[in-house]
């Protein structure tokens, strides 16, 4: 309608174009506008119509993402304007809402997970359910992390660790044989197998050792001995010294005390006592003295025994008993010695006392009596003839009283005496006692070590017999070792004997196999080697057969190559209409040239008689000739067996007339039922034919049916003919050059 | 030697051409001749002469032409190349 109505005006445009444009057009325009008014409302409407259902498209697509996809489908370009209309598809807010999804999921798993573990313990997992998740996060991210790191440190790991482990076992090792060696040093050393002049020696050495240490035991133990023996005598000689001093200070004191002797002798008296006294003081000091040097060397004695018993070493012993009894009888000599001079001190200490109560006494008398007469001097004895009667008297009445009192005194003693003798008795008892009990103690403490002596002495003996039993038993247990240990060692010898055989004869057996494993592989070896040059000589030999064999076959190829080449220039050598020369003789070349060789006989042989004898077309003749067979066969398309009267051919010609196909149209791949109609298969044979096709242009041509198939039966022989001649040419040709190809020998 | 099958066709519309041309001019001749001798000139034996001929010249062509087709008393039908040959 629209097209219709701008031809009108554009007719009318052209009409009135001469005569005035701008009315023309504004005719056209009066003219267009007055029917454009309904065609406005036409396209208005349409337009309406088109926007409306586009815009619902859009919409609906933009609801329905399956609509909008169909759409997108089916109409094309709809997609374009969908995208510009609502934006990108429905696919790409697909991947966003995939990734949150997966982004979901681990925290959703971990939920799931908090929520498994909540339902494992609802009580507890209240509270650290939140936090869960997190920690199982933190916590796989720190395996993780780990795990990488643990990945990366595993390299290094094993060669501490190794390490580590070697010098903790080193260092249990150590601490075992540390700790072995600690607890039993005693027994590793009989443990450890020493040689036996390494154990002679060290007994050598031992007993060296003893001998020496013996030596100078028995040495400082005489030295020790003579020196306390010295000094003993020396404190008994000193005691001896002090005791007779004091005896003689006491019998002097005695005599004194006693004796009613002349002044002046009692003057000498007591001078001699005084001296007596000091020298009993001195030998007493110089006796202290000599005991205390005396104890001194004692007690180095002791000591010396002590240290030389702490040895322990059995030879010593004799010597050591024997100083322990020197010792003990010096002791006990010098005890003696100082208990006598103690007694001789007790009976001098009495005897002072009573010295001491006498002067005492005398003291008292003569300070009462210069109380009494105080212008009497001291010395009253001698003041006989100065003294008055009055004096006399008093002193008279004096010694009258004073004799009375002296009697009461007396008497008074007299019992006093006996108190005190029995005190005195009671003291010296207790004195005695004390004497006893020292004397008591010191002869307890002899007889103890007298005892002890003894006992030690017996011990010594009871040491020297075990001792020698001792050694009896250990020769007799050596005996039994040295015998055991023997035995052992045959049983040893035996098993190592044994063994070493066995090893030998494995060692053996191996060095054998690998001897005869060495010698199979040589002969192997060298058998492949013989092997591979017979074969290699073979290999060179039958190449030079083939090189010769080859040659000849190359010789034959090129023969038979010429004289196919002959043969198929002969084929080429045919003029339009004329068919070519026989092809006998070329073919008889051929078979001669290739006596031996059965395919190219069989082929030659193939070659078609009538090539032989008559020769075959050329396809430009061919093609010629179906130039003009086609008009023919064309004319007498509808004849066949049921269709043959007169008439039938008169329609024939009429179709033939009025029919127009294509003279050439290319042939399909496979011929359809309606291509069998001979028009379209001649318009196809000949498209072949033009394209140098013969075979499918006789194919084509084969199709035929009824006369049309008759008529062309000739040109279709000829076709085959040429086609077969040149098929098998084209074999030979083939073939020789195949042969000659394999028979050249590339440089 | 070189069997041309398409010029058998047209060899055959010669002889059709050649023979209609001869059955109608004898035809048509004889028809003269009897319709002068015999039947006082009258056209039908000319036409009838000259149609005979030309029906019997069409009969022959027919038959001449579809000779191909129609099976002969005494021909042994074989299936064997040498009578395509």
């Amino acid at each position: 309608m629209l097209r219709a109505c701008l031809r009108g005006a554009n007719a009318t445009a052209r009409k009135n174009y001469r005569r005035i444009p701008l009315t023309s057009l504004q005719q056209c325009r009066h003219y267009t506008a007055g029917e454009s008014s309904s065609a406005s409302k036409v396209v208005v409407a349409g337009l309406l119509t088109v926007s409306g259902g586009i815009g619902g498209t859009v919409l609906y697509a933009k609801w329905d993402h399956k609509f909008r996809a169909a759409v997108e489908k089916n109409v094309p370009y709809s997609d374009w304007l969908l995208g510009l209309a609502l934006g990108p598809a429905a696919q790409d807010p697909g991947l966003p809402i995939k990734k949150r999804v997966e982004l979901a999921q681990p925290p959703s798993m971990i939920e799931k997970q908090a929520k498994k573990e909540g339902a494992e313990g609802p009580v507890k997992d209240s509270s650290p359910a939140p936090s869960q998740p997190a920690q199982s996060l933190e916590e796989a991210s720190a395996e993780a992390t780990h795990i990488i790191s643990a990945i990366g440190e595993v390299p290094s790991v094993p060669a501490p660790c190794d390490t580590e482990a070697a010098a903790v076992k080193e260092c249990n090792e150590c601490h075992e044989h540390k700790e072995a060696t600690a607890v039993h040093p005693a027994p590793t050393e009989p443990m450890k197998e020493r040689p036996v002049e390494e154990v002679a020696a060290r007994l050598a050495q031992q007993e060296q050792e003893e001998q020496d240490i013996s030596a100078s035991v028995s040495a400082s133990l005489e030295d020790s001995l003579a020196s306390s023996a010295k000094a003993t005598l020396q404190a008994i000689g000193a005691q001896e010294a002090a005791l007779q001093a004091i005896m003689q200070h006491t019998d002097k004191l005695k005599e004194a005390m006693e004796a009613e002797v002349l002044p002046e002798e009692k003057s000498n008296q007591w001078k001699d006592l005084e001296a007596a006294l000091a020298d009993r003081t001195t030998a007493l000091n110089d006796a202290r003295a000599a005991l205390s040097k005396a104890n001194e060397s004692l007690d180095s004695l002791r000591s010396v025994i002590d240290e030389s018993k702490g040895l322990k070493i059995s030879s010593v012993r004799p010597l050591v008993l024997a100083a322990e009894e020197n010792l003990h009888n010096m002791v006990v000599d010098l005890d003696k010695m100082v208990m006598k001079v103690q007694s001789a001190e007790s009976e001098a200490k009495i005897v002072s006392q009573y010295s001491e109560l006498v002067n005492e006494a005398k003291r008292q008398f003569q300070r009462e009596v210069s109380s009494l007469t105080p212008e009497i001097q001291a010395n009253w004895k001698g003041l006989t003839g100065k003294l008055s009667t009055d004096d006399l008297n008093a002193l008279i009445a004096h010694a009258h009283r004073r004799i009375d009192q002296l009697n009461r005194e007396l008497a008074e003693q007299k019992v006093r005496e006996k108190i005190h003798i029995d005190a005195a008795l009671e003291q010296q008892k207790l004195e005695d006692q004390k004497a006893l009990d020292n004397a008591v103690n010191t002869a307890l403490q002899h007889v103890k070590e007298d005892a002890r002596l003894d006992q030690e002495r017996k011990l010594a003996e009871l040491r020297e017999v075990m001792e020698a039993e001792m050694r009896t038993q250990l020769r007799r247990q050596a005996a039994a070792h040295t015998d055991h240990v023997q035995d052992v060692l045959k049983v040893q010898e035996h098993e190592l004997k044994a063994e070493a055989e066995q090893v030998l004869s494995s060692k053996m057996l191996e060095q054998e196999t690998r001897y005869r494993q060495l010698t199979q592989e040589q002969l192997d070896n060298f058998t492949l080697d013989m092997n591979t040059a017979y074969a290699r000589l073979k290999g060179v030999e039958e190449a030079i057969d083939s090189h010769v064999v080859a040659e000849d076959e190359a010789r034959k190829a090129h023969q038979l190559w010429l004289s196919v080449e002959a043969l198929s220039y002969s084929l080429k050598t045919a003029e339009a209409d004329v068919p070519t020369v026989p092809l006998e003789n070329a073919a008889q070349a051929v078979r001669d040239s290739c006596r031996d060789n059965d395919f190219a006989l069989a082929l030659a042989s193939a070659l078609p008689e009538k090539s032989l004898q008559r020769g075959v077309y050329s396809e430009a003749s061919l093609r010629a000739r179906f130039n003009s067979l086609r008009s023919l066969a064309r004319r007498v398309a509808l004849i066949d067996e049921s269709r043959n009267s007169l008439y039938q051919y008169f329609l024939s010609y009429l179709q033939a007339a009025l029919l127009f196909e294509k003279s050439q149209e290319a042939p399909p791949s496979q011929l359809s039922s309606e291509d069998l109609d001979p028009f379209k298969l001649l318009s196809y044979a000949s498209y072949c034919l033009e394209h140098g096709d013969l075979e499918l242009a006789a194919k084509l041509v084969n199709q035929l049916r009824g006369e049309a198939r008759r008529v062309v039966e000739d040109w279709l022989i000829e076709a085959r003919l040429t086609l077969e001649t040149r098929q098998v040419v084209n074999l030979l040709s083939a073939y020789a050059n195949a042969v000659g190809l394999g028979t050249t020998q590339a440089p | 030697m070189f069997s041309m099958s398409e010029k058998e066709l047209g060899k055959k519309w010669d002889r059709c051409l050649a023979d209609g041309a001869i059955k109608l001019g004898t035809g048509l001749g004889l028809g003269i001749v009897f319709s002068v001798l015999f039947f006082k000139r009258h056209t039908w034996p000319i036409s009838l002469g000259s149609g005979a001929g030309l029906g019997m010249a069409y009969a022959n062509c027919q038959n001449n032409l579809r000779s191909h087709y129609m099976l002969h008393r005494g021909d042994k039908v074989g299936l064997s190349m040498e009578k395509i040959d």
